[in-house]
């Protein structure tokens, strides 16, 4: 097997956490992420609704897409976790707020 | 850390490509066949002949509704499309769902003649194998090819970001070296289509997105119908009135039709509560003629024949959506753009296969004893061979199966089907019972000659055999027993090739990578 991107001599066990962990932030994260950019879009671009419905799934599975190579091109394991937070979290507060915010 | 990325892409397309490899390879294949699914349709129903004629088929499938279906809540004639020549019609009884069509189904040909062809699936059972899988529910089938997608496109990017010198490698081909000559051929495969694998993957992905990427109706809709209503144009389904009232002219409305669209066909006509006042008639522009594949449907009341509202101008993107499955399935492409995408599909599925034997190419030199091979080792090459050689063989039993199946017989259509699959099946067994050397050279030698099979059980079993067909001029036929026989070669060739090559080769692959190191 090649060796990762990782510390210099990772046990094997450990090498095999490190590639599940980042396999669900690929896997996981990335449908996660572009479900909730889907979903902004679809809510928050201001043209005829059932545009914004097709634009936000049109471009759902690039982002889908960037979120799974992002997990194995950073440094650890850790930091794809950090990053798949930073880009969900935006989408997911505006969401919050617009559906169940305000007073609701 | 540039080395590092372009080692953990490499990583990543090499499991991802294991992983999905083989149904990947069984959606590529299918998906190939399925450029000219009209055309297979059209060699498994040999009864079918003659010139097609829309507002004869279109007239004589609703002469014969109107003599057996009164009271049906719905009649539907597909019309051929101009690779095609009869039109098939069905209708829906009260009560009845939408899957049981085929109860109800009969085809009609150009002169308006309902025709009792064999029943078969066609063509079509290789365009939904391409994405619903068989034996399994729709669903699942479209998650798991859609993640096989999913994952394709990742290894695609991957596979982009792995190969720095990607256009150098477009230009670089060592044959007979083992591990290199794999993997050049994967690179050149890959590359040679790279656009075409992209667009492939991602407009697959874009036929299903609602599917598999809903979340954004409920974020903008009440409810999902709403939606639908918006994307689709369709109106609420009118009610019945108890009031008899015959049906204007269908000829006239399809006229009107083709007038409102400056001169493109139609291709589809629902006739909701046939007989009724309240009847109406909706008819749907042929999906082959624009890009975009999302025909506007025109509605008709049935019974004056006078054309209702127009549905709304499409937006920006649901014009898109409708391009991109157009791209996706190419029914608009007139011949030699529709050859080009049947071998853009073909160097799809080569790359996809020499990828998946690439993996064991480059494990066997590290293989402690190459006579005795570890157990994953094994498996993927026996899977290798069972699905490059097996998959067609396959396809061929099933060709084979459509003439000699008996015309009359119960669950015909699905005998057909289950077929390919003994087909596939038998191949996997055997290989798995023999050596891997032997397996290749046995079951793709299988394979040719199961292809080699298929225009002569057809000349022997129809009156429509090759010969007739090049004297009559019949290029749809001639055509189809052509490609059975090229690939039937294809295949031999193949299997003689690895026969020639002495065993020792794989030692030879050692020395090559010891040089290459």
């Amino acid at each position: 097997m090649r060796q990762t991107v990782t510390s210099a001599r990772p046990s094997r066990f450990a090498h095999g956490l490190q590639v599940a962990s980042r396999a669900l932030v690929a896997l996981v994260g990335g449908y996660l992420a572009a479900a909730l950019y889907t979903a902004a879009m679809a809510r928050f671009l201001p043209i005829a609704r059932v545009e914004a419905v097709m634009t936000g799934m049109l471009s759902s599975f690039a982002i889908y897409a960037c979120v799974a190579v992002m997990a194995f091109a950073v440094a650890t394991a850790t930091r794809a976790w950090l990053w798949l937070a930073l880009v969900c979290v935006p989408p997911a507060i505006a969401l919050y707020v617009s559906m169940h915010g305000a007073g609701a | 850390m540039k080395e590092g990325l372009r080692q953990s892409m490499a990583w990543l397309h090499t499991w991802l490509g294991l992983l999905f490899g083989w149904l990947l390879l069984a959606v590529f294949v299918t998906g190939t066949t399925a450029y000219f699914q009209d055309e297979i349709t059209r060699w498994m129903q040999p009864e079918i002949a003659g010139e097609r004629n829309l507002d004869a088929s279109a007239e004589g499938a609703l002469a014969y509704m109107k003599a057996h279906a009164q009271g049906a809540e719905s009649w539907t004639i597909q019309l051929p499309g101009r690779r095609s020549v009869a039109a098939m019609g069905y209708w829906k009884e009260k009560g009845e769902t939408y899957r049981q069509w085929r109860d109800h189904a009969f085809m009609v040909d150009g002169r308006g003649r309902k025709v009792d062809a064999r029943d078969t699936t066609g063509g079509w059972l290789l365009y939904r194998l391409h994405f619903d899988l068989h034996y399994v529910p729709v669903l699942w089938g479209r998650w798991a090819v859609g993640l096989a997608a999913m994952f394709m496109l990742v290894a695609i990017v991957s596979g982009v970001i792995t190969h720095k010198k990607i256009f150098a490698d477009f230009f670089t081909m060592r044959l007979g070296k083992g591990q290199r000559s794999w993997l050049d051929a994967h690179n050149l495969t890959a590359v040679l289509a790279l656009p075409f694998h992209f667009m492939i993957t991602y407009t697959g992905l874009v036929t299903l997105m609602s599917q598999y990427m809903p979340w954004g109706i409920p974020a903008a809709y009440e409810r999902p119908a709403d939606y639908y209503r918006d994307h689709l144009g369709a109106d609420a389904p009118p009610t019945r009135s108890g009031e008899a009232a015959p049906m204007a002219s269908l000829s006239a409305m399809i006229r009107q039709a083709r007038e409102h669209w400056h001169g493109a066909e139609p291709g589809f006509i629902a006739i909701a509560l046939p007989g009724d006042a309240n009847s109406v008639v909706k008819i749907t522009q042929e999906t082959g003629a624009a890009m975009g594949t999302r025909g506007e449907t025109l509605s008709f009341d049935a019974a004056t024949g006078i054309m209702r509202r127009l549905p709304p101008v499409k937006g920006g993107a649901s014009q898109t959506e409708s391009v991109m499955v157009g791209l996706h399935a190419g029914r608009f492409a007139p011949p030699a753009l529709r050859w080009l995408y049947f071998f853009s599909g073909i160097v799809g599925s080569a790359m996809v296969a020499t990828g998946l034997v690439l993996w064991t190419a480059k494990r066997r030199q590290q293989l402690p004893d190459p006579s005795r091979p570890y157990f994953g080792f094994r498996l993927v090459e026996k899977l290798n061979i069972a699905t490059i050689a097996g998959l067609p063989f396959g396809i061929a039993v099933y060709f084979i199966a459509n003439r000699l199946l008996p015309t009359g017989m119960a669950a015909r259509v699905a005998w057909e089907a289950h077929w390919l699959f003994i087909g596939w099946g038998s191949v996997m067994l055997y290989v798995f019972l023999r050596p891997p050397r032997r397996a290749w050279i046995e079951s793709l030698g299988i394979a040719g000659a199961a292809f080699f099979a298929v225009p002569l059980v057809d000349a022997a079993t129809t009156d429509r055999g090759l010969l007739r067909s090049l004297i009559a001029g019949d290029l749809v036929f001639a055509s189809f027993d052509v490609c059975m026989l090229v690939t039937a070669s294809l295949f031999v060739c193949a299997a003689w090739t690895i026969h020639r090559r002495p065993v020792a080769t794989i030692r030879v692959g050692r020395s090559a990578k010891a040089s290459i190191a």
